[in-house]
């Protein structure tokens, strides 16, 4: 009597537990269910290689060439800013500061890391866009530089916390040996340490390019919005996730540029889900390697 | 010299934690490192500072109590701060139950397997999603499939998926720094797995799934790019009446005074003071949270 009733709690609790999972499901299904219609109107090779999104004109073209390169132009700028500033400063927390400045430095990072992209958006438009455009006298604020500056530093944190978890995880006894044989501080850090700590660093890395490759409210407000295979980085781009945003409120229900919206959607979602899968296998070979269990 | 004294010269033995040379490009490095910390800190400072001196000025009793008069260009922005509270209330009491229950599976349950590992590697890629997919999501469930079209309830669920994350890894680790000998004494007096779950598990690990809960709250109040289409107006007559109406939020306020509407500088400076009501409410929250994790992880590990 007692135990059906444990085992029908332990059943419920299951049954709440895989429903989390059901979402991540559903979202994989909307976003196949939703999005492979396109291909009835355009073939796949097409929209993953098409030059031109014209997705309201008569007729539509939906190459999603341009959206695709301009995620990534973006993310490849915004790694050129956040792997310095994220990793710099996880190393310089786990090996320079002390538990004092430590302890209001750590959350400054997650202060940094919770502010909302909305807030970025708004202070690349008003700030960050007219201030670069002054220093390097651009036509335009409001192009992929703006956006990659402001990607990178809203990844930063992420790849800080990530790689000073990673660093920690380095045992003692390395940096203890290093020293033995009469090497400094410097030499410590950048021959043993992070060469141990270098796969922990790398998915710290994906997984800050996860986050800026996803990040959609700041690129939709500074990244200048022009659906154009960028060839240098003051040109104004049209990454996937402010394509999404923008142009979803006007396609009709059931149009092909909704499903094409779906399309470039899951082709967003596959991205990122590769990142992560890819730190997480990473990081377990990592902890392996380290001797660390799970 | 003595044998021990020639040895100190030759091995850094004195000095484990601080040799005593320093190199050049060991100042040079760390001078390095320290620029980085130092740009982190610079944008931050910048960030706070241009919203808050450009942002006071527009904030006034009138500014969060009136609604939006003259096409968005004077009153207050009530309704919004409204909207922002209700859909972040709504997400977060969908998403603490089934939050909470699937940590206390993952850890009390089924600590190691299949189905952990499987719900691990779940959580972990539902937590990488882009905000803009859970938008997509809860536009073609709870907008269309559903039928509650663009309202506070659709808005709620879609904000709570994407929350789910955050209060299953915080409740995750709060009933882990739970000891073991807690639970193995409450099961040696008697007690039901359940029995000690609910009386001596989860009152230990409560403080910890309030942080997590406050974490979220940061994280769901900020977000703009999942009630794109599933929520936000940018203008709605008086306060939200309903579940099932539409409402303005504060983020999404923002983008809507930046890229809509025909007077941009009036509209610039009311997006300014919305920036910084929603920036003091998000940073103070999650100072909050912040605080009490610091204070916990002492406690524990004193």
């Amino acid at each position: 009597m007692k135990n059906r009733r444990e085992r029908l709690i332990k059943y419920l609790f299951a049954a709440l537990a895989f429903s989390s999972l059901a979402f991540l499901a559903g979202i994989v299904l909307v976003l196949f269910l939703e999005g492979l219609p396109v291909f009835r109107t355009v073939s796949p090779w097409a929209f993953l290689t098409g030059r031109n999104w014209y997705p309201t004109a008569s007729p539509p073209e939906f190459g999603a060439l341009p959206l695709v390169l301009g995620s990534l132009w973006v993310t490849a700028g915004a790694l050129l800013i956040c792997v310095p500033l994220g990793v710099g400063s996880a190393l310089y927390l786990h090996e320079l500061a002390g538990p004092r400045r430590r302890a209001v430095l750590k959350p400054v990072l997650e202060i940094l890391a919770s502010v909302p992209s909305i807030v970025y958006g708004f202070f690349g438009m008003v700030v960050l866009a007219p201030f670069l455009q002054n220093a390097f006298a651009l036509p335009i604020g409001l192009c992929s530089l703006t956006a990659s500056v402001i990607l990178g530093v809203m990844a930063s944190p992420t790849v800080a916390s990530i790689a000073e978890d990673a660093l920690g995880y380095v045992p003692r006894s390395f940096r203890e040996a290093s020293f033995a044989v009469g090497a400094d501080r410097w030499q410590t850090l950048t021959r043993v340490i992070m060469p141990a700590a270098g796969s922990g660093i790398s998915t710290a890395v994906i997984l800050g390019m996860s986050r800026a490759i996803g990040e959609t409210m700041t690129v939709l407000m500074v990244a200048g919005g022009s659906a154009m295979i960028p060839r240098s980085f003051f040109d104004p781009v049209r990454p996937m996730t402010a394509a999404i945003a923008a142009e979803m409120g006007e396609a009709p229900v059931g149009s092909s540029h909704y499903h094409a919206l779906f399309a470039v959607a899951l082709l967003l979602f596959l991205i990122t889900f590769l990142f992560n899968i890819a730190a997480e296998l990473v990081s377990r070979r990592y902890r392996l390697r380290l001797g660390l269990s799970r | 010299m003595t044998a021990a004294g020639a040895a100190g010269a030759v091995l850094p033995v004195r000095a484990l934690g601080r040799p005593k040379r320093r190199s050049l490009a060991q100042k040079l490095g760390f001078a390095v490192l320290g620029a980085c910390m130092a740009a982190n800190i610079l944008f931050l400072g910048a960030i706070l500072f241009f919203i808050a001196s450009r942002g006071l000025g527009a904030i006034s009793w009138a500014f969060l109590t009136q609604v939006p008069r003259d096409s968005m260009t004077a009153g207050g922005v009530a309704p919004a701060i409204a909207g922002t509270l209700y859909l972040t209330l709504g997400a977060v009491l969908f998403a603490l139950p089934l939050g909470v229950a699937c940590a206390v599976y993952l850890t009390e349950y089924s600590p190691k397997g299949w189905s952990s590992a499987l719900l691990r590697v779940g959580v972990n890629n539902l937590a990488g999603v882009p905000s803009v997919v859970f938008g997509l999501f809860g536009l073609t469930v709870f907008v269309k499939y559903f039928g509650f079209g663009v309202s506070i309830v659709s808005g709620s669920l879609t904000l709570g998926i994407l929350a789910l994350p955050v209060i299953i890894s915080a409740s995750q680790e709060a009933l882990t720094a739970v000891p073991q000998s807690v639970r193995e004494a409450s099961l040696a007096l008697g007690a039901t797995q359940w029995g000690t779950i609910r009386r001596v598990v989860l009152p230990a690990a409560l403080p910890g799934i309030l942080t997590g809960v406050i974490l979220s709250v940061g994280r769901v109040a900020g977000e703009t790019a999942p009630i794109l289409f599933t929520a936000a107006a940018f203008y709605v007559r008086g306060f939200p009446h309903s579940p099932m109406s539409e409402v303005m939020a504060l983020p999404y306020h923002i983008y809507a005074l930046m890229t809509e509407g025909t007077h941009p500088e009036m509209q610039t400076r009311i997006a300014y003071g919305c920036s910084l009501l929603l920036l003091a409410l998000v940073l103070s929250v999650s100072l909050i949270a912040i605080l009490i994790r610091q204070r916990q992880r002492k406690v524990y590990h004193a």
